[in-house]
């Protein structure tokens, strides 16, 4: 079974939602890092977003 | 005065770039206020007590860019929205300059990065939890810089996380240290055999720096989220950050960094460090009973700056009177400085008022000065009965933490943005009654790049306005970081004395000086 312990073993690379400042500091360091184009789901309509949780099952 | 507005439909960006565009728009010639904000209803109801909530702006969705400006006349406000467009432009421009794919979703950024391993998640809490949910489910550990992720969501997530090996890091987690890289708010520090559970952000930051500052150094740093150790959550990240740091082989100290656990996670913790941990524990609950941490069997600390000088000896193979000294050493220094600034002050200068931007940083000086001083005032104070009536008025002796959500709403944390602390600095320096400001410094990644240039000034114009009423103020400053980070340390450390601040080695000598400084003049409850 995977553990936490294993991580450390590795190399980190890191996805990024949100704040690009995060991305941009760990570029500074050196880190593996890509940015995800986030945007709210379903435009932020929370009605939509809800029907579609009810859709995929969720 | 008009206030005009116009909304980008369909138009995302992070709320750090809008609140600093906002910011420089509001330092325009002829505005008075500009917002640039996501059209959410918290932000919409932010607009609505400012007075800038127009009607075409009520339709709007999560995803719609709002722009408001109130200034003294249409045009200058047509000038701002233009200027407002560039700041947005030249943003948007930078990540797209580096001509790097950005996938739409965790799902194309895994086929781009297929062994990525973590993912950092900072949109809006109620997004937060589900995009979370869909990284564990990947096999992804966590770092949740999001708040106000529902409690049953963290609880969830913490759950999952736990039955498959992974780490969840957060909700409302600040910072962490893995495999050396600094994520989020975190210091610059050296690679070393401590490693670091925290529930404390700003607490962690300060153990790991006066370690790096001792010349020792960190394995691992893993933040919780101050949530995990109150009885809901039960510490399940806790319990799962130190097993995880006793499996680790170049880990050989562990320190545990938190406010008082509930109860029953203080005895889950006490329960495995006699079972299972083999390596030294120093744990520091502030303000908890330090005989719950021995009678565990770990060393136990008195302040954030004691844990990690135990802990550098420790790594250092030094013995543990080793860093009794230097505090003693310390100890005297403080009270000599404190002699010497009690001496210049005028009569009636007999208060403190503290202004941090650090939650853990601010408790600790309370738990600090109480012992000293006696109770002081607040927004968040130990003892409810000392709590503002109103937190933007200080009253004797007040600590406030700038970055409690009174001061936060509609603006960048004051880590990063100094403009609301630097107006209370000037307040605060024409209050006949106050003899020290204690300010506290948080470098790292994450928090503002040139805090000396931002800072010295204030400091300078404060010492002016006292210096022309016949009055001296003391300031004293911490500095949490180190000489690695980003912002240098050394280099703050002389910007802020050359500005005639004194600048302690930990928050906890500053908050000590200035309490002996106070205890001195009679301010003392």
């Amino acid at each position: 079974m995977r553990k936490i312990s294993d991580l450390f073993k590795q190399e980190l690379k890191v996805i990024n939602i949100g704040l690009l400042s995060f991305k941009e500091s760990l570029d500074d360091v050196g880190v593996k890092v890509i940015q995800v184009d986030w945007r709210p789901p379903a435009g932020g309509d929370e009605e939509v977003m809800d029907a579609l949780k009810k859709l995929l099952g969720k | 005065m008009v206030v005009k507005g116009i909304i980008k439909k369909g138009e995302y960006y992070d709320s750090v770039t809008l609140m600093l565009v906002a910011r420089d728009a509001t330092k325009l010639d002829g505005v008075e206020d500009a917002a640039v904000v996501m059209g959410t209803g918290q932000n919409k109801s932010i607009l609505e007590t400012s007075g800038m909530l127009l009607d075409m702006f009520k339709d709007a969705t999560d995803s719609d860019l709002l722009i408001a400006v109130k200034a003294k006349d249409e045009r200058t406000a047509e000038e701002a929205f233009a200027k407002i467009d560039e700041m947005l432009k030249a943003k948007r421009a930078k990540t797209q300059e580096a001509g790097e794919y950005m996938p739409k979703s965790l799902e194309g950024a895994l086929e781009f990065m297929p062994d990525a391993n973590m993912v950092i998640i900072s949109v809006a809490g109620k997004y937060a939890g589900d995009e979370a949910m869909k990284a564990l489910e990947h096999g992804l550990h966590v770092m949740l810089f999001s708040d106000n992720v529902p409690l049953e969501k963290e609880i969830e997530l913490k759950k999952y996380a736990r039955d498959n090996g992974l780490l969840v890091m957060g909700p409302d987690c600040g910072t962490a240290i893995i495999n050396g890289a600094p994520l989020c708010f975190a210091n610059v520090v050296n690679r070393g055999k401590i490693g670091i559970v925290a529930a404390s952000g700003t607490g962690l930051q300060e153990v790991s720096s006066v370690i790096t500052n001792e010349g020792a150094g960190i394995s691992q740093a893993i933040g919780t989220g101050g949530r995990d150790v109150k009885k809901d959550v039960g510490g399940i990240m806790f319990i799962e950050g130190m097993k995880a740091l006793e499996e680790d082989p170049e880990t050989n100290y562990i320190v545990l960094v938190s406010k008082p656990p509930h109860p029953e996670v203080l005895e889950k913790v006490a329960n495995l460090i006699k079972s299972e941990i083999k390596k030294p524990v120093v744990g520091i609950f502030l303000g908890g009973d330090p005989d719950v941490v021995k009678s565990a069997g770990a060393i136990p600390a008195s302040t954030l700056e004691e844990a990690g000088l135990i802990a550098a000896s420790l790594a250092k193979g030094k013995s543990l009177d080793d860093f009794k000294k230097l505090l003693e050493e310390r100890e005297k220094e403080i009270l000599e400085i404190a002699d010497r600034e009690s001496k210049n002050k005028k009569d009636g200068q007999k208060f403190v008022r503290g202004l941090y931007t650090g939650g853990t940083l601010c408790d600790e000086a309370m738990l600090l000065s109480r012992k000293i001083i006696g109770e002081v005032y607040g927004n968040a104070p130990l003892n409810p009965e000392f709590k503002l009536k109103d937190s933007w008025i200080s009253q004797e002796n007040t600590f406030v933490d700038l970055g409690e959500d009174e001061f936060t709403v509609g603006r960048p944390h004051p880590m990063i943005d100094f403009t609301l602390r630097n107006k209370k600095i000037l307040e605060e320096a024409k209050d006949p009654s106050v003899a020290v400001i204690l300010l506290d410094v948080v470098l790292g990644y994450g928090s503002n790049m040139t805090p000396g240039d931002e800072l010295a000034p204030a400091i300078k114009e404060a010492r002016e306005i006292a210096k022309k009423d016949g009055r001296n103020i003391t300031f004293v400053c911490s500095i949490t970081g180190t000489d690695k980070d980003p912002q240098d340390r050394k280099k703050v450390k002389k910007q802020l004395e050359d500005a005639g601040a004194i600048v302690m080695p930990s928050n906890a000598a500053a908050a000590k000086l200035a309490s002996y400084i106070v205890k001195n003049l009679g301010g003392a409850r």
